[in-house]
């Protein structure tokens, strides 16, 4: 015995991956796939053998919501650099646009924000193969290339749907129609699947599901060369006046522009309101009934709150069964609470209290970022509501893209805001910086004068 | 630049990085090639090609001297740039970030030793 390692001496042998361990992900949408990806990464510098096998319902070779995880399909600047970084570069037949800006729509007018580098460091993608009826069979889905890129690191694929768990003396049985077999650990990648949920608390009885509304996904077939005319390699942001919607987003990708709205249970005849206002009218060619070239829709759910205890003995929830970002970077939270259970699980062991102490800190870091992102989609509610407000923001902006070198704090805001790729705490410190709140008022009471002056020369 | 690609698009021969230049930015190759060419003299030697992937400048990143080579694009390379800031606080939040680039970096030294026992 080790006597001068005291950690190692207590630690329950069997809570450990080591040599032969099994573990089974049970979804293989981004987070799963980050897990098992990393997992066996982790493994092979460690020098452990390890079997994984990712569990997965959906055929992400067929167009349409079967083979699709709903989403806006925005890979952040953020999470392209650290994929990079990680060695992973995504080709360009799962890149469907690089996004090199971001045109922002208010009532007060349009105005576009470039990249920081002036780069396409944004990524637009299909989660699935596409929309209803997409035929482009040389493009990957994201979804898919992950999980190929796991199959290649050693991974199983397995195309079933779990459809229980069962705790034993020595592990988990997962349970599919036609087989049952027993891990060392399993993981739970499951989206916001509400069934999958209910076997999840039957070994994890603590855990309390995170909390969702619903949001609106559609997508308009173009075609590439209106594309480039109306959309170019710009994704469209709406700061609109309009009921429950906290933002609105077009975004250009292959043949097609995806709608996205965020909010609060967003229904059709919010969509309607937001379809049928000037500026996104503007957006698109005016021959062209947009309704009439929308293949697929769907009311996805998003989280609003976090998870809770996702974790027991041999057992942890991931991505958006655990903790995600607020309305932003989904996938870029995968890839954290993804990593972060992938290092607990191989360097420190599988029971509750290393997950606690070494999973569990990630998950903290992004609900307490998310309560400052509650406080922002606040304020962003108020300005929305308020023209004299937005006039300044907008006025901002505008002075600050035609300069080439001064500092452009309000874009920066927005670029990050809208894109996801900062955390929110380090948005509300540059919101709150003395030379972006004066600039902003400068420019708001100057909107206010010149407005009140065009009121009198009329 | 294509429609779908990440980055910046260099033609073949473009530069990217200059010797003797200072940068503070880190690069990842998307697509394509390029070179590493040490233009200490009157001559160019190419130490290095490198594919998709492989990063490079990263001495910048973790030094304060000046580029020790030169690095141009082998037919058309889409690099994407990230900044010293931003790398430096993701490697602060997540310390398994800097496993790869160690590993690249022992990778390299290992070639140059060779290199230099060839010699
Ligand atoms: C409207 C909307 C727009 C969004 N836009 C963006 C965006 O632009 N960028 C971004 O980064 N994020 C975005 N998100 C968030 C993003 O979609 C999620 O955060 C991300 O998908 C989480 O990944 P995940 O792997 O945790 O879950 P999911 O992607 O939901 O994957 C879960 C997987 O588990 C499988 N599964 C579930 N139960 C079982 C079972 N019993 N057996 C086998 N398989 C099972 C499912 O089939 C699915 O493939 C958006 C979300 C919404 C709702």
């Amino acid at each position: 015995m080790d006597n001068n390692n005291p950690i190692e001496v207590t630690k329950d042998k069997s809570l450990i991956i080591e040599n032969g361990s099994k573990i089974a992900v049970i979804g293989g949408g981004p987070s799963g796939s980050f897990f098992a990806y990393f997992a066996l990464d982790f493994a092979e510098r460690m020098g452990i053998e390890i079997q994984i096998d990712i569990y997965e319902a959906k055929n992400f070779h067929v167009a349409g919501p079967a083979g699709c995880n709903h989403c806006g399909g925005i890979v952040s600047e953020s999470l392209v650099q650290a994929l990079s970084a990680e060695g992973i570069v995504l080709p360009s037949n799962v890149i469907r646009r690089g996004i090199k800006s971001y045109t922002m729509h208010m009532e007060q007018g349009t105005t576009v924000i470039e990249t920081p580098l002036r780069e396409q460091r944004i990524a637009s993608m299909f989660r699935g193969f596409g929309p209803l009826g997409a035929d482009d069979v040389d493009s990957v889905s994201f979804d898919n290339y992950l999980l190929q890129l796991c199959e290649k690191k050693g991974v199983s694929l397995i195309y079933e749907k779990v459809i229980d768990l069962e705790r034993t003396e020595v592990g988990i049985d997962v349970q599919t129609k036609t087989n049952s077999v027993s891990y060392d650990l399993v993981i739970g990648s499951v989206g916001l699947n509400p069934r999958s949920f209910s076997f999840f608390k039957k070994i994890t009885p603590a855990f309390i599901p995170p909390e969702t509304t619903k949001t609106y996904i559609c997508e308009f077939k173009l075609g590439h060369e209106l594309i480039n005319q109306y959309f170019g390699n710009s994704m469209h942001v709406f700061l609109l006046n309009l009921k429950n919607i906290k933002f609105g987003a077009l975004i250009p990708k292959g043949h097609y522009v995806t709608l996205v709205l965020l909010g609060n249970q967003i229904d059709k005849e919010i969509v309607d309101s937001f379809l049928n206002s000037d500026a996104v009218k503007k957006c698109f060619p005016k021959e062209i009934d947009i309704r009439e070239i929308s293949p697929c829709q769907c009311f996805p759910s998003i989280n609003v709150k976090n998870a809770r205890y996702a974790f027991s003995d041999r057992v942890v929830l991931i991505g958006d069964s655990a903790s995600s970002k607020l309305y932003k970077n989904g996938i870029g939270a995968a890839y954290i609470t993804a990593k972060a259970a992938a290092k607990a699980a191989i360097f420190n062991g599988v029971s509750e209290s290393d997950f606690q102490k070494y999973y569990q800190p990630a998950c903290t870091r992004l609900n307490r970022d998310n309560s400052i992102g509650k406080l922002i989609f606040m304020v962003t509610t108020i300005i929305q509501k308020s023209a004299v407000l937005k006039r300044g923001i907008f006025s901002m902006v505008v002075k600050e893209q035609q300069k080439e070198t001064d500092k452009r704090r309000m874009s920066s805001v927005l670029w990050d805001t809208f894109t996801g790729s900062a955390p929110y705490t380090d948005i509300l410190m540059r919101v709150l910086h003395p030379a972006t709140l004066i600039s902003l008022i400068t420019n708001t009471i100057k909107g206010i004068f010149n407005l009140n002056n065009s009121k009198n020369d009329k | 630049m294509t429609n779908n690609s990440l980055g910046h698009v260099y033609n073949d021969g473009e530069v990217i990085l200059k010797q003797g230049s200072v940068g503070d930015c880190f690069y990842v190759i998307q697509k394509g090639m390029v070179e590493i060419v040490d233009e200490t003299g009157d001559k160019e030697t190419v130490v290095a090609k490198l594919g998709e992937t492989d990063f490079f400048g990263e001495m910048g990143i973790f030094e304060k001297d000046v580029r020790s080579c030169t690095v141009r694009a082998k037919g058309e390379a889409t690099i994407l740039t990230m900044d010293k800031r931003s790398l430096y606080k993701s490697i602060q939040k997540d310390p398994s970030l800097a496993f790869r680039l160690l590993e690249k970096m022992s990778n390299r030294l290992r070639e140059t030793t060779k290199q230099m026992g060839a010699k």
